[in-house]
């Protein structure tokens, strides 16, 4: 039995750990063969790049090598996919290998687009890679006062991260003390400051109270870098000093070239993970069209999920799932630099946010480095 | 030729099912239709208050069974 899994991001790695420590025997006696294919050596925390924009974290410590992170049975591979050839149940990776499979998991995560917005990679500043957050911190630091507006694409990954800047960027010019030199302008394309009306609810007088101001129903449309003017869908516009986009997203450029997508998302089961119309294959994390948070949480509840009904269906042969994902999501949401509140829901529960509090802030601070034992599969 | 596509966003609360709209509608062609499937009740008013700021068109908004179908076209 070959089990191939394709992206070594969180869902991607979790998923191997699991597979590899629960078919450990199988794996040993030859009977079951786990492969991981990925296009990076080095595993990133991209909460982290949050961090790096406010200058609490450095990029070198975003990285660990992915072998390392990995279980010894993980037959670990930098080989990215380019063609996958699923009637015939085998990829083609760039180096010419081909790789067959019994069972494939698809983990190529997402990418960012910002040149699908006119002027927005020229205008705009970003945190959703280790180049843009190091060079967003650079700004930062050097602001003297005026205008910070954030805008909000979509689709994007992870919704609370416009949130948490906002409120992030408030106490960073607080503690540079030029606060009152700053104005702070959040435009969010929903009619409400965040998708999530419990979230909305608890966010929109804590904006209130640290003095952000906000227009919702602004979906960016383009923007002027010459005279920092930022223009949306619905007509309206707003001038900037500095611009912070949470740029759009879409699936990585190889699901759109095998045609594997519609809208650039792997249409998906949203309980049993499996690929529309192939029972031996799934998909995990920001590549599937599944309608919760591109968050490495979800990923991380759906390889668990997932690992299970591997293992079920390799040593019982059923193609039932023994369990489903059920919509699991758990997020930290930073309300500055010393307070912090979650947002976890499912299918069926509504998130219920709690008053940010200091121990929840430090717990999130311990999780950025507690990561790297979640990845590995163990906690 | 314009396409009818039904985008599910059943019993999902982040990012929700008028992100979800947002994220279909940037895929859609001018006369395209898309009908939302949502159980947030929320969605009866967010959905068109959305579409008419934007300019687009509310076909059809109506609870059948516990789902709201809302359907829209887009004109621009």
């Amino acid at each position: 039995m070959k089990i191939l899994i394709v992206g070594g991001g969180t869902g991607g790695t979790i998923l191997a750990n699991h597979l590899s420590r629960r078919l450990g025997s199988e794996i040993r006696a030859g009977k079951v063969e786990l492969t991981l294919l990925s296009a990076s050596d080095r595993h990133m925390y991209q909460p982290g790049l949050l961090y790096v924009a406010f200058g609490q974290m450095t990029a070198d410590q975003l990285y660990r090598d992915e072998a390392s992170l990995l279980e010894p049975e993980v037959d670990f591979h930098v080989d990215p996919v380019e063609k996958f050839q699923l009637d015939q149940n085998h990829v083609v990776t760039k180096s010419g290998k081909s790789y067959a499979y019994d069972i494939l998991v698809i983990a190529t995560g997402s990418r960012i687009v910002p040149e699908e917005v006119p002027g927005l990679s020229e205008g705009a500043e970003t945190f959703y890679t280790e180049e843009s957050a190091v060079r967003l911190h650079k700004r930062l630091m050097e602001f003297q006062g005026g205008t910070v507006v954030m805008v909000v694409s979509i689709p994007h990954k992870c919704p609370v991260a416009p949130v948490e800047a906002m409120f992030m960027l408030h106490d960073f010019f607080k503690s540079r003390g030029i606060r009152d030199k700053v104005t702070l302008r959040y435009q969010y394309p929903t009619n409400r400051v965040h998708a999530t009306a419990n979230v909305a609810r608890w966010a929109k007088p804590e904006f209130d109270k640290a003095g952000i101001e906000y227009e919702t129903l602004f979906n960016l449309k383009s923007v002027d870098p010459v005279k920092k003017i930022v223009y949306s869908e619905e007509g309206t516009e707003v001038k900037y000093d500095l611009l912070i986009a949470v740029p759009p997203h879409r699936g990585m450029e190889i699901i759109e070239q095998n045609h594997l997508d519609q809208g650039g998302w792997i249409p998906t089961d949203r309980f049993k993970l499996t690929m529309n119309g192939r029972n031996n294959v799934y998909v995990i994390g920001d590549a599937t069209n599944i309608p919760v948070s591109k968050t490495g949480s979800a990923a991380h509840f759906e390889s668990e999920v997932l690992a299970a009904n591997i293992v079920a269906r390799i040593r019982t042969g059923t193609d039932n799932p023994v369990r489903e994902y059920d919509g699991k999501v758990y997020c930290f949401i930073e309300a500055g630099f010393d307070r912090a509140t979650y947002n976890a829901f499912d299918y069926v529960n509504l998130p219920d946010l709690k008053p940010p509090s200091k121990s929840i802030h430090w717990f999130k601070v311990a999780y950025n480095q507690m990561y790297w034992t979640s990845v590995r599969g163990l906690l | 030729m314009a396409e009818n596509k039904v985008v599910d966003a059943c019993n999902t609360f982040c990012p929700g099912p008028l992100m979800e709209l947002i994220t279909y509608m940037k895929q859609a062609s001018v006369g395209d239709t898309l009908e939302l499937l949502s159980t947030d009740d929320g969605s009866a008013t967010d959905i068109p208050e959305w579409i008419h700021k934007v300019g687009h068109e509310v076909i059809n908004n109506e609870k059948v069974d516990g789902i709201w179908h809302i359907k829209v076209r887009k004109t621009k």
